[in-house]
């Protein structure tokens, strides 16, 4: 079994399996759980300033998106942070990292836009001996309207200023938590640098209305007949939440800044994926909500086999080995070229590749009196879109045309070298080609 | 109740109340709607669908299963019916598994199809709880059509014409109203009174009147019919029986099984139904089948099926062969009838082993039995019909018969197998060409 020791900024658990700041963190009872159950981290739910806490809606606080057998696909919260007092959560803390001292312990903590509540609360969790703060800049609803949360994430200048105070007042190891309700990921990411944080971690959940109720035409989750916008994660949002890490992990700004990946994973192989992107460790909040603490075991055991295989004996070889291949448009090989190819054996005759193709793309797909589906090497331009509507898997490849094969569609022979869009003749700020 | 399994002779009341509702229940359950909604993600909504090409009446079923699948069972429903108005008796007796769902591509790829019989009941119920009857007639068009033979055909023909605006007097000689719906179709196919309550859900379209009682070739005449009606359309079925011409055929015990399974479907309570301890029925195909199963499910002791051929021969599907041995039918192949034996009423049953091509083999073995059901055809029978055709009535096109001004269809017509949903499409076919004829 691969060893799947973490350290993340200095920061050391068993595995980089952490909780993401949110109900499966929010006391004791579930912490202590949770590790048990073998979680490597928890980031505790967020943490705010001293005095009466924030109070949470009593009607539905979630919205959901299922799959056809009810698998939960999405989840949307209008959930705050924690509504226990600070005292009473940092007794907790401290008696719970007294008791699992081999574990990862973070305080995610949001309070007022101002130096004084920042120091403030920085003195207040010194001695609980937790190993680091992450800085919920993210949350989407509710915190916003007061200034804090995602009003600040989506300012660098604050997340800057913020990050700044807090490396002042604190010794502790500083992750700033990105809100995706942004346009360019990228920009908070750089503030936070400059602010001087150890880390981001990202993403936080996604504006978001779940669904609308068509007979009282209100959103959902439903409170006395109104809803108001959530923060949508789960499995739904991994794929943004990946492009996200991605941006940053390939910003020459950024490139060296860990981040801690978030954003939808439920198995291991979500995790294996953000952490290819450059995630150093992965929090999760949906699958452990969804299915309970025990999910950590198959994200170990998957994991562990995963690196076996791959002869990885520490997770940092995983680390960041995809970025290289993370690119620009602009930069993709336009001199490769590929096309479907449908294995008549494992097709089962749907006809939704035909359909598809037809329809809506690019009439590639041949369909016989007996239903027999083949390509039209002549009109296909290997768009996938037939693999992806195909219910073999596996059935539908895409081959490559061999350099100095004929393309049957363009009717040129495909060039032997690498040849971009910056490099193509139609491009009309190519001016060496256009000679 | 005294008698059990092992009583001997032909008594009621073989096994104690609560089995016997058990056994007279539901086949497939109904789905609920989340089961529904599970079922229904199973379909590819593929392109130019098998299954519906398989269907004899051409229901678009990826749509209707996709309507069910986004909540709206009763424009799935509305899909089902357009094409088949008998689709909710079709989705409980179709043979789906030699029809629409053998050809599922679900089927094709893990053995396992898209239920698409279940899905339509769940879509039909649904429609039919709510009371619902989606269709209007057209304005009237003062055209008064005949319809003989109130079964699927029937039914399915003057909906369709009564639709079009036309007035429709169906005659059926039987009591009610249904054919083999009401008559034939096996109990537990068909529980809760579905037949009767879907031929008063069909007749809410108006233009329908029904009489019953009323008799072609004995009392009604063809040619009275035809002259007082712009078009007959007959769908009489198969209302003859074939005889086992065999010595002994008739003792007591020995009887037609579709008088059986009637007088069962007929039964106000199943405990009041008398059956045999040994009971033997003859014949290969699905009426032998449901004999045979409802003989067992009524707590004989011993129920044998026997086919004069191979098992491949049996006309009965193989869902239907393994539904008969899972209910504790004994399936014998390869024998044929000799003699009834039995002083007054049966008591033994002599058969002969023969090969696939019924050739004799001198072999022969007795069965047992206090009960015999004869289970080998049905037949048209009667005069004053059209010309025949391998004893149906010859069609040409949509159910045109050598009759001017007469068209037949269902299981008297020639051409297409006898099943509920070929009644239905033909029918609703005719319909449209009478239509057509009588409005050009
Ligand atoms: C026991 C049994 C089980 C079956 N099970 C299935 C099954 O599970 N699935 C399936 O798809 N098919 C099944 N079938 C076949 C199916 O029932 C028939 O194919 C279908 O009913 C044919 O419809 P029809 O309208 O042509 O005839 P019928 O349903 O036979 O209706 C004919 C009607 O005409 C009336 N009639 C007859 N003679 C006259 C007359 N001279 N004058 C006036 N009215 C007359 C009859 O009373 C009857 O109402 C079964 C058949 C039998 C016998
Ligand atoms: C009910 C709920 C409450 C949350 N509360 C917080 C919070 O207090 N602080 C925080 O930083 N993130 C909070 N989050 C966001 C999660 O920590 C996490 O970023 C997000 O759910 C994406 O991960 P996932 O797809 O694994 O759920 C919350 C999420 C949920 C579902
Ligand atoms: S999950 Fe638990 S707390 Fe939430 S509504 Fe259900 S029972 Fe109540
Ligand atoms: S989608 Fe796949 S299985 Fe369906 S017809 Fe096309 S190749 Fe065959
Ligand atoms: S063949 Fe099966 S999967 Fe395809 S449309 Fe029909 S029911 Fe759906």
């Amino acid at each position: 079994m691969a060893n799947l020791a973490s350290d993340f900024i200095g920061i050391k658990s068993p595995n980089p399996f952490w909780l993401a700041s949110a109900p499966p963190t929010d006391k004791e009872y579930n912490v202590r759980r949770a590790f048990e159950a073998g979680w490597g981290g928890v980031v505790w739910k967020t943490l705010g300033s001293e005095g009466p806490p924030v109070v949470n809606v009593n009607g539905p606080r979630y919205g959901a998106i299922w799959g056809a057998d009810r698998r939960l696909l999405g989840l949307n919260n209008i959930e705050l942070i924690t509504d226990r007092s600070l005292e009473v959560n940092l007794r907790e803390i401290k008696s719970v990292k007294r008791d699992y001292p081999d574990r990862a312990l973070i305080i995610s903590l949001m309070v007022p836009c101002d130096e004084d509540s920042w120091s403030d609360i920085l003195k207040r969790i010194e001695d609980t001996g937790a190993d680091g703060v992450e800085l919920n800049f993210g949350c989407p609803h509710g915190m916003a309207e007061r200034g804090m949360g995602a009003a600040v994430g989506q300012v660098p200048e604050y997340i800057e200023m913020v990050t700044r105070w807090v490396k002042k007042h604190s010794r502790m190891p500083c992750i700033v938590k990105l809100t995706p309700n942004i346009t360019d990921v990228r920009k908070p990411a750089e503030a936070a640098l400059r602010g001087g944080a150890d880390a981001v971690s990202l993403i936080n959940t996604i504006n978001s209305i779940t669904s609308v109720d068509l007979d009282d035409f209100a959103p959902e989750p439903t409170i006395d007949g109104k809803g108001t916008h959530g923060g949508y994660c789960g499995p739904a949002v991994k794929p943004i939440a990946l492009n996200m890490v991605a941006e940053i992990a390939r910003n020459p700004e950024t490139a060296n800044l860990p981040m801690s990946g978030i954003g939808g994973v439920t198995t291991w192989r979500d995790a294996a994926e953000f952490m290819a992107l450059g995630a150093g460790n992965v929090q999760v909040c949906t699958a452990a909500m969804t299915y309970g603490f025990k999910v950590v075991q198959e994200m170990i055991s998957g994991l562990s086999d995963y690196m076996d295989r791959k002869g990885f004996t520490s997770t940092s070889e995983l680390v960041g080995r995809a970025v290289p291949n993370v690119t620009d448009w602009q930069y993709l090989n336009l001199n490769y070229v590929t096309k479907a190819k449908i294995d008549e054996d494992a097709c089962i005759k749907c006809g939704r590749c035909y359909a598809a193709c037809e329809d809506t793309s690019h009439q590639a797909i041949d369909m016989s009196e007996d239903r027999v589906f083949s390509v039209k090497d002549e009109e296909c331009v290997a768009c996938n879109l037939c693999v992806n509507v195909c219910p073999i898997e596996g059935c539908i490849t895409m081959e490559r045309v061999a350099p100095g094969q004929l393309d049957q569609r363009t009717g040129k022979v495909v060039p032997e070298e690498y040849g971009n869009w910056l490099e193509h003749p139609n491009n009309p700020g190519n001016t060496c080609a256009a000679e | 109740m005294t008698s059990n399994a092992l009583t001997p002779g032909i008594v009621a009341g073989r096994l104690p109340a609560d089995q016997l509702s058990d056994n007279f229940s539901d086949l497939h359950p109904p789905l609920d709607d989340h089961e529904a909604l599970v079922a229904a993600d199973r379909c590819y909504f593929c392109h130019d669908a098998p299954c519906a090409t398989a269907c004899p009446t051409d229901i678009d079923i990826p749509l209707f299963i996709r309507q069910i699948a986004t909540g709206t069972p009763e424009a799935a429903a509305k899909t089902i019916l357009s094409q088949n108005i008998l689709g909710g008796m079709c989705a409980r007796v179709c043979p789906t598994e030699t029809l629409c769902e053998q050809v599922c591509v679900r089927e094709t790829a893990e053995g396992k199809p898209v239920t698409i019989g279940n899905l339509q009941r769940y879509a039909t119920d649904t429609l039919m709880a709510a009371g619902v009857h989606p269709f209007k007639r057209a304005a009237e068009t003062g055209k008064k059509i005949a319809v003989v033979g109130a079964g699927p055909a029937g039914l399915s023909c003057a909906h369709r014409l009564a639709m079009k605006g036309h007035d429709v007097i169906v005659y059926d000689a039987r009591p009610k109203a249904g054919g083999l719906n009401e008559y034939g179709i096996a109990s537990y196919k068909s529980v809760g009174g579905f037949a009767a309550k879907e031929v008063d859900w069909l007749l809410q379209i108006g233009g329908i009147t029904v009489e019953n009682g009323q008799s072609l070739g004995n009392g009604l005449s063809l040619d009275k019919l035809k002259a007082d009606h712009d078009a007959v359309f007959l769908a009489i079925g198969l209302p003859g029986v074939n005889a086992l011409n065999v010595e002994g055929e008739g003792k007591d015990g020995v009887l037609d099984a579709v008088d059986f399974i009637s007088d069962l479907r007929q039964a106000s309570d199943v405990a009041s139904v008398e059956i045999g301890r040994d009971v033997v029925v003859i014949g290969g195909g699905m009426t032998a089948v449901d004999a045979a199963v409802q003989a067992k499910l009524l707590g004989a002791l011993n129920v044998s099926l026997v086919y004069r051929r191979g098992r491949d021969r049996m006309n009965a599907s193989v869902f239907e062969q393994d539904l008969a041995a899972s209910k504790g039918v004994r399936i014998i192949t390869n024998a044929s009838p000799k003699e009834v034996i039995g002083n007054g009423a049966v008591r033994e049953i002599e058969f002969e082993y023969t090969d696939d091509d019924l050739s004799p083999t001198g072999q022969t073995f007795r069965l047992a039995a206090d009960q015999v059901f004869k289970a080998i055809g049905q037949t048209l029978g009667g005069s004053e019909l059209p010309d025949l055709e391998r004893g149906k009535i010859a069609v040409t096109g949509a159910g045109r018969t050598s009759i001017e001004g007469v068209w037949a269809g269902g299981d008297c017509a020639a051409g297409g197998e006898d099943l509920t949903v070929t009644a239905v499409a033909e029918g609703r076919d005719a319909a449209e060409d009478i239509h057509a004829t009588l409005m050009a």
